[in-house]
């Protein structure tokens, strides 16, 4: 009589577990893709709203510039969401944007032209400004990972140095005499698309399938859900943190080089307040301020949000003076729609 | 006992420092091959930290470790250690933002090449089968209960392979049957020939699964020995230092007449409990049991405001809290332990005092101040009450071992003289002596005036209470009032002899 009521061993459905909280059928991941879809009603809303709008909304050049104006801000929100899922944060990325392009153009041009005085062959102009940014990175990671401070201080603190020094080394100048190289990748076209189009996308879909589909980029998640957990299951979690750090000083520098391109100079201030926008893409696509959760589709997703938004409020030909506050008003609102949407507190 | 052969493991005079702590103190361990070896010791006697020691989390500061007579790998080569030991740590692994499967595999999704999810949740699904754990690999491990999220984590330890395993307090937060299961696997896997470790506060367990224990006090080793030559008592003197002696519940009458402090009208909850009365006086303890999926967690929770019933209401102290607001329900008067101590329970970055305080911040000082004098003393009075084990009130939980965190819950629970009680599992995870002292503060609670609602797994919890309410499937089948013999509500909670309808 006993045995008809204890579930024996290793009966699927015994005792564990209690009914109420199990079984919401097997869409549990399927749930988790949904959210990453969940803007993309949204972008055809707004796309939509555009045509509507403006007809000339609807044409390949203006759906062609806004993309490529997003891609310098969708580079920094891929490495930000990346930092973000490590459970970390970084917000000198707006600085690097700056810094890593100013001394790469620094070094290779003439004093004359504001330069450095160094006058190292141009080629090495655009390497140099690489590898500014993923020794940013890395110094971020140093103070971060072996001193054991706060990425949040840190970070907040190499931003005001890395725009100081820009600030310094060129007298607060912005640099014109730009080498060919430079110009090269924010203006050139390839197959009828601009080059950082392709840049970028390139840089989505590797990131994508890393942290979608190779363990390495799977332990990103595992260290922002649970730093001990994963490194009892044998994640190397500093050097994986380090190294994500170091990509997203690379990504910064990279969108500094497009920018750079495609204005035809570094600006003292290039790059100066993208780190709101930066946060509120990737907050708004889902990436979770606490680590470990959100996609980089979804970052994407939310820049392409905010980047239709943009566009149609200089279509509907919103006076200049009144676009910022506009602009931030709306980006409020989408993250308290995010926040509706995806029923969980962003904290 | 004989060691002829080369032991499995071993760790030699290790000692470690926390600060001011000396969790280890020249104490060591023998293992043999295939023998499943008890680790016993009071709340802080060190067993966690070995524990940690052993799977190569943490480095000795002196001393070392031998598997099979080698040195064992150094800190820094993870897969080196992982194909000798594996283990189910006290505090979670699981990581709530990644799906089960992914849990499962962590950091071995796949060989080389990406991952083929599909391929991997069938793997989980394999894997989750063979050890019986009914849990949908796709879905997110947050989700989860503390019981499956257990369940996973064994099932992972075990996948590994590894001839060595370590089990620190698996038992202390599943119910009779998921025990029974998991001493099942534990048997077939040392008549495969794996040698275990297993940790627990249960005794009586360790004299059900294991060949020989080791006792741990006051971070030193005390003393190993064959279990069967070790009776109970010997077993408990040495861990505690002193003579053994059993919990006497006191024995207390319940005032007729006495009001009603907390009670539950018509309560249901989804599939987990349906049409739930209950009724506490002051001065009472009532004590919930059932099993696993009998719906007495979600019923608790319910009634401190952790949960929101579908139907029907909860009364404290007179007042009717707001349906799943915890906050409104503390202001009611109502002090609560939770299930999973490490959710709900404590921050762990705060220290004890102000953790133990939080309920009561705004009586310790004016204005949303909070006199730092004040609350020491309060934490200092707490520490003393509940014998917890630590450096000073202003040491952070997280630094504290497992049954000196719970015991910091139970002092917030207490903390602000609630006139309704709701304790879930308050033992799990504390020492023979530790138990005396938190089953004695719930007695304290209700002799001042209090009324309690104790949900346990523990048969023994439930002796201090004055009647028992047992549930099945979510629905309540009996009342047992004091005195039952444990047969008795065993076979109520298991579903048999409910001949009252
Ligand atoms: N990370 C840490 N920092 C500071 N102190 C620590 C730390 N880890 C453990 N301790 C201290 O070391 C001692 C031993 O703790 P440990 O967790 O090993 O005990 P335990 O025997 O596992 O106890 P329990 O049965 O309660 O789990 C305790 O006094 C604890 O406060
Ligand atoms: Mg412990």
């Amino acid at each position: 009589m006993t045995e008809t009521t204890v579930a024996s061993p290793g009966t699927p459905g015994g005792s564990q577990g209690s009914p109420g909280k199990a079984r919401p059928g097997p869409s549990g991941f399927r749930i988790a893709r949904f959210r990453d879809l969940a803007l993309v009603p949204a972008i055809l809303l707004l796309i939509v709203v555009g045509a509507l709008i403006e007809p000339a909304f609807l044409s390949a050049d203006n759906l062609t510039n806004v993309l490529q104006q997003q891609t310098e801000l969708s580079l920094l929100v891929l490495a930000e969401a990346m930092i973000l899922i490590a459970g970390k944060f970084d917000l000198s990325l707006e600085s690097t944007v700056g810094l890593a392009p100013a001394l790469g153009v620094g070094l290779v041009i003439p004093a004359a032209s504001n330069g450095l005085g160094t006058d190292w062959p141009t080629t090495l102009g655009i390497p140099i400004c690489l590898l500014i940014g993923v020794l940013i990175g890395a110094f971020n990671g140093l103070l971060i990972l072996r001193f054991k401070l706060s990425a949040f201080i840190v970070t907040l603190g190499m931003l005001i140095v890395l725009r100081g020094l820009q600030i310094g080394f060129t007298g607060g100048q912005n640099l014109f005499a730009l080498p060919e190289s430079f110009l090269y990748l924010g203006n050139a076209r390839w197959l009828g698309l601009p080059a950082s189009i392709w840049i970028c996308g390139i840089a989505y879909a590797i990131g994508i399938l890393a942290l979608g589909y190779f363990r390495h980029g799977r332990s990103i998640y595992a260290i922002g859900g649970n730093v001990d957990a994963a490194r009892a299951a044998g994640v190397r979690t500093d050097r994986v943190v380090w190294i994500v750090f170091m990509i997203g000083g690379f990504l910064a520098a990279l969108s500094g080089l497009l920018m750079t391109g495609r204005l035809g100079s570094v600006a003292a201030a290039q790059g100066d307040g993208m780190i709101f926008t930066v946060f509120a893409a990737a907050v708004i696509g889902g990436v979770s301020l606490d680590g470990g959760k959100g996609t980089l589709f979804g970052a994407l997703c939310g820049v392409l949000v905010l980047g239709l938004i943009n566009n149609i409020l200089t279509l509907a030909g919103v006076s200049a003076q009144w676009i910022q506050a506009i602009y931030g008003g709306i980006i409020l609102i989408a993250l308290m729609l995010a926040r509706v949407t995806s029923g969980k507190a962003q904290d | 006992m004989q060691q002829t052969a080369t032991p499995a493991v071993e760790a030699r005079s290790v000692t470690k420092r926390f600060g001011p702590t000396t969790a280890l103190d020249d104490a060591g361990i023998v293992i043999s091959e295939g023998e499943t070896h008890a680790l016993v010791g009071r709340n802080g006697a060190g067993k966690s930290t070995l524990v940690s020691i052993l799977t190569g989390l943490q480095r000795p500061d002196e001393g070392e470790v031998l598997f099979a007579g080698a040195p064992a790998p150094s800190v820094a080569d993870r897969d080196g250690w992982r194909r000798q030991v594996a283990c189910v740590y006290q505090k979670s692994t699981i990581i709530p933002t990644l799906t089960v499967a992914e849990n499962l595999f962590l950091n071995r999704q796949s060989g080389h090449g990406p991952i083929n999810w599909r391929s991997l949740r069938g793997r989980a699904r394999d894997l989750l089968d063979q050890y019986g754990v009914d849990v949908d690999a796709g879905r997110l491990a947050g989700e989860l209960d503390v019981e499956q999220r257990q369940l996973l984590e064994i099932a992972r330890a075990l996948s590994f392979g590894a001839r060595f395993i370590i089990l620190d307090e698996p038992t202390a937060r599943l119910d009779g049957p998921a025990i029974e299961r998991l001493f099942e696997r534990m048997r077939a896997l040392r008549a495969q020939g794996v040698t275990m470790m297993f940790i627990s506060h249960h005794l009586e367990e360790v004299y059900q699964v294991c060949q020989s224990v080791t006792v741990f006090r006051d971070a030193r080793h005390i003393l190993t020995s064959a279990v069967d030559r070790l009776p109970h008592d010997e077993l408990v003197a040495a861990m505690t230092g002193e003579a053994a002696a059993g919990y006497q519940a006191r024995s207390r009458t319940v005032a007729t007449g006495a009001p009603v402090v907390l009670s539950a009208e018509k309560l249901s909850l989804g599939e987990r409990y349906r049409d739930v009365d209950l009724t506490v006086h002051a001065g009472e303890i009532v004590g919930l049991a059932g099993s696993g999926s009998s719906g007495k967690i979600g019923l608790a929770e319910t009634l401190v405001g952790l949960l929101a019933a579908d139907a029907g209401t909860v009364t404290v102290n007179g007042r009717t809290p707001k349906p799943g607001d915890v906050t409104s329900t503390l202001r009611a008067g109502l002090g609560f332990v939770p299930e999973d101590r490490h959710k709900e329970g404590f921050v762990p970055l705060l220290s004890i005092a102000e953790n133990a305080t939080l309920p009561i911040a705004h009586k310790l000082g004016r204005f949303g101040a909070v006199s730092p004098a004040l609350r020491r003393a309060r934490a200092e009075r707490m520490i003393e009450d509940l014998t917890i084990k630590t450096t000073g009130p202003s040491q952070p939980v997280g630094d504290l071992s497992g049954g000196n965190a719970q015991k910091v819950v139970m002092a917030r629970a207490l903390a602000d003289d609630p006139k309704a009680l709701v304790v879930i599992n308050p033992t799990s995870g504390v020492d023979v002596r530790a138990k005396q002292v938190l089953l004695g503060a719930v007695e304290d609670a209700a002799e001042r005036g209090a009324g309690a609602v104790l949900v346990s797994d523990e048969l023994d919890d439930l002796r201090i209470c004055d009647r028992v309410v047992v549930m099945f499937h979510g629905r309540v089948v009996k009342e047992v009032p004091r005195g039952w013999a444990d047969a008795e509500l065993v076979a109520v909670m298991e579903g048999v002899s409910t001949h009252d309808d």
